[in-house]
C-alpha cells in the first residue's frame, strides 16, 4: 500500500511540476493544485499507514496500546489541505485577472506584451 | 498576559479593529499608526526581558513541549521582532502622506498589519509546522497587497511572485512531512536533541537540501532568487519597503534556525554548499544591480546582493560571522526599507523610477536629499555609518576563521556596492532633471525616512554594545543547550 500511495504521490508532484512548466495559465494552476495535493499525499503517507485504533487510551489502561493511529499527520494535512485550498482559490482569481488584464494565456506572450 | 503574545497579538487585535472601523481614511491610518507603535512597544518590552533574564518560551494552551505548539523568543528572534515593529512604525507613518484612495478602501491597512503578525510569527515560533502556517499567513498577506493594484505590470509580477511562492511553500510542506514520518516529531528543540550526534545519511541530507529550497527560494539566494527582481518594483513603495525589509529576512532567519538547530553535525560538503551560494548571492546580485536603469529594480538587486551577505555566518559556523550576519541583517532591514521609502518621494514627485527621468533632488529638494543621503551611503558600507560597522565585524570573522575567499568577496561585493550606490545617487539626486516635477510632495513623507535614518545612525554609534549584543545572539544559536532546555524543560508554567 506504501509503494502505491508513494508511486502515486511522485506522480502528482511530476505532472504537476510538468504542468507548470508548460507556460500556459490554466496549466499553470492546475499543475500548482496537483503539486500541493501531491505534498499532502506524502505527508499522509511517510505518517505512516496503520489499520490501527483511534488514539485513545482506554479506561482501564494507563499508557496507549500499540499499534494507535497517528492523529498528527491527519491534522496537518487537514491544515495544509485547508490552505492549499484557499491559496489555489486565490491564484485562480489572479490569474483570471491577468487574463482579462493581457488578454492571453500564454506566459510568454503576457511577458512581451507590456 | 504573557510578553510572547504580545507581539503576535497586538497586530492580529489591530487588523480586526480596522475592518470594523470606519472606512474614512483619517481612523484608519490613525488606528493602524497605533497598532505599529503597540507592536514596537511590545517588541521592545520582550527584547528588554529577554535581555535580562534568557530565552522565554510560552506553551501554548498549557501543553508540555513536544506534544503543543511552543512559542519561543531568544535574542536574535527578539531583535528581529523589535525591527520588525520599527519597520512597522515606519511603514504605517507613510500612508500620512496620502495612499490611493482605492488602495485604501480595499483592505491595505488590515492587510499590512496581518503581514506583520505573519512575520512576527514566523520569528517566535518554536515548532516547524507552526512556522509553515505562519509563513502561508504572511504569503497571503503578502499576495493580496501585490495583487491591490490592477495594472498589468503588478499584475504579472504578482502572479510570478505567487507561483513561486507556492512552490517553495510546496517544497517546504514536503520536508515536514518527510521529517515527521522520520522523527515522529515537529517542535523544533526535540528535533534538535533527536538529530543531535545523529550521522547524516540520506535522509538527512535529503531533508536539508528540501528545507535549504524551500527558504532559499523565500530569501531570495542564488541560484532562486529570479522572482524577486521580477516583482519588488512594481508595488507602491510603502509595500515594497515592507516585503524588502522583511520578507526576505523570515526566509534568512529560518535558514538560520533550522540550520543550527537541526543540521548541526552536517558533513563539511553542506557547508561549502552553502558559502558557495552565499557568494555567488553576494557577487550576481550586484553585478545584476550595475546593470539596472530603475532605481527600485537597482535596490532589489542590492536586496539580493546583500542577502549574500548575511548567510555568511550561516555558512561559517563561528560565533563571529554569526554576529556579523546579525548585525547586518539589522541593518540591512532598517536601511533598505528606507531606501524603499525613498524611491516613493521619487513616485510622488515624478511617477516613475526609471533613473533617466530622476534628478535635481540635491538642488531643488534638499533636506530630502539629506535624509536619504544616510541610507544611500550606509548601504554602500561607507564609513562611519551602519553598513561599515556590520561589513568590519563580517570581514574580521571571515579573516578569523581562514575563509580568505569570502573575506576578498565581502570587499569586491562592498566596492561593487559602492559603485552601484554612487551611480544611484549621481542619477537620482545630483545630476539635473530632464523635466520638471510633475506633482508636488507632501512633506510627512520625510518623517519616516527620517526617523529610519536616524535609527541606522543609532546602530553607527551603539555599534559596540549593538556588537556584543548580536555576539551573545550568535553564541546563543551555536550553543542551543540552552534554547532546547528552555523548550523542552524550563519553561512548562510559564
Amino acid at each position: 500500500m506504501e509503494l502505491i500511495l508513494a508511486i502515486a504521490a511522485g506522480a502528482l508532484y511530476g505532472t504537476g511540476f510538468y504542468m507548470m512548466l508548460r507556460r500556459r495559465l490554466g496549466q499553470l494552476i492546475v499543475g500548482l493544485g496537483l503539486l500541493s495535493n501531491g505534498t499532502n499525499l506524502l505527508i499522509f503517507t511517510a505518517g505512516g499507514l496503520t489499520r490501527a485504533r483511534a488514539p485513545i487510551i482506554a479506561g482501564d489502561a494507563q499508557e496507549l496500546a500499540r499499534p494507535y493511529a497517528d492523529p498528527v499527520p491527519q491534522a496537518l494535512v487537514l491544515t495544509a489541505i485547508v490552505i492549499g485550498f484557499g491559496v489555489l482559490a486565490f491564484s485562480l482569481v489572479l490569474a483570471h485577472r491577468v487574463h482579462i488584464a493581457t488578454g492571453a494565456d500564454d506566459i510568454e506572450e503576457i511577458e512581451s506584451g507590456q | 498576559m504573557n510578553r510572547l503574545v504580545l507581539p503576535l497579538v497586538i497586530p492580529l487585535l489591530t487588523a480586526i479593529i480596522l475592518l470594523f472601523a470606519p472606512r474614512k481614511a483619517l481612523w484608519q491610518r490613525w488606528i493602524s499608526f497605533a497598532g505599529s507603535i503597540g507592536l514596537l512597544a511590545a517588541a521592545i518590552a520582550l527584547f528588554l526581558r529577554i535581555e535580562r533574564d534568557g530565552i522565554a518560551v510560552l506553551q501554548a494552551g498549557g501543553w508540555r513541549a513536544p506534544f503543543g505548539i511552543t512559542l519561543v523568543a531568544d535574542l536574535l528572534a527578539a531583535m528581529l521582532v523589535v525591527a520588525a515593529g520599527i519597520v512597522a512604525v515606519a511603514v504605517t507613518a507613510t500612508s500620512f502622506a496620502g495612499v490611493d484612495p482605492k488602495r485604501e478602501a480595499s483592505g491595505y491597512h488590515p492587510l499590512l498589519h496581518v503581514l506583520f503578525m505573519g512575520v512576527c510569527g514566523a520569528f517566535l515560533t518554536g515548532d516547524l509546522f507552526n512556522l509553515y502556517v505562519w509563513f502561508e499567513v504572511m504569503l497571503v498577506a503578502s499576495f493580496v497587497l501585490m495583487a491591490l493594484h490592477r495594472t498589468r505590470g503588478q499584475l504579472e509580477a504578482a502572479f510570478k511572485y505567487v507561483t513561486l511562492n507556492l512552490i517553495a511553500s510546496s517544497v517546504f510542506l514536503t520536508a515536514l512531512g518527510l521529517l515527521y514520518g522520520g522523527t515522529g516529531t515537529l517542535n523544533l528543540a526535540d528535533l534538535s536533541t533527536v538529530f543531535r550526534g545523529r550521522e547524516m545519511g540520506a535522509f538527512e541530507l535529503v531533508l536539508a537540501m528540501l528545507f535549504f529550497s524551500a527558504f532559499g527560494i523565500k530569501a531570495a539566494l542564488f541560484p532562486l532568487f529570479f522572482w524577486l527582481p521580477a516583482s519588488y518594483h512594481t508595488p507602491p513603495a510603502a509595500v515594497g519597503a515592507v516585503f524588502a525589509g522583511l520578507l526576505t529576512k523570515v526566509g534568512i532567519y529560518s535558514l538560520i534556525r533550522i540550520f543550527t538547530l537541526l543540521f548541526r553535525d552536517a558533513p563539511p560538503g553542506v557547508y561549502t554548499l552553502l558559502l558557495g551560494q552565499a557568494l555567488c548571492t553576494m557577487i550576481v546580485g550586484l553585478v545584476g544591480a550595475l546593470a539596472q536603469r530603475d532605481f527600485r529594480r537597482v535596490l532589489s538587486f542590492n536586496l539580493i546582493g546583500h542577502l549574500g551577505y548575511t548567510s555568511v555566518g550561516l555558512a561559517l559556523v563561528t560565533p563571529a560571522a554569526m554576529a556579523g550576519s546579525i548585525l547586518y541583517i539589522l541593518h540591512h532591514i532598517l536601511v533598505i526599507t528606507n531606501l524603499y521609502l525613498v524611491s516613493g518621494i521619487f513616485l510622488r514627485l515624478r511617477r516613475t523610477t526609471q533613473l533617466a527621468e530622476l534628478g535635481s533632488m540635491y538642488r531643488e529638494r534638499p533636506l530630502a536629499a539629506a535624509l536619504a543621503l544616510i541610507p544611500v551611503f550606509s548601504l554602500a558600507g561607507v564609513p562611519p555609518l551602519s553598513g561599515f560597522v556590520g561589513k568590519v565585524a563580517l570581514l574580521r570573522a571571515t579573516l578569523e576563521a581562514s575563509a580568505y575567499w569570502t573575506s576578498a568577496a565581502i570587499l569586491v561585493v562592498g566596492v561593487l556596492t559602492l559603485l552601484s550606490m554612487g551611480r544611484l545617487w549621481e542619477a537620482s539626486f545630483w545630476k539635473p532633471a530632464p523635466n520638471p516635477e510633475k506633482a508636488p510632495l507632501n512633506r510627512v513623507i520625510l518623517l519616516p525616512i527620517a526617523g529610519l535614518s536616524a535609527a541606522t545612525l543609532a546602530i553607527t554609534f551603539a555599534a559596540e554594545p549593538l556588537f556584543t549584543l548580536a555576539l551573545r545572539a550568535g553564541e546563543q544559536l551555536l550553543r542551543p543547550e540552552a534554547y532546547i532546555e528552555a523548550v523542552l524543560y524550563g519553561g512548562a508554567r510559564r
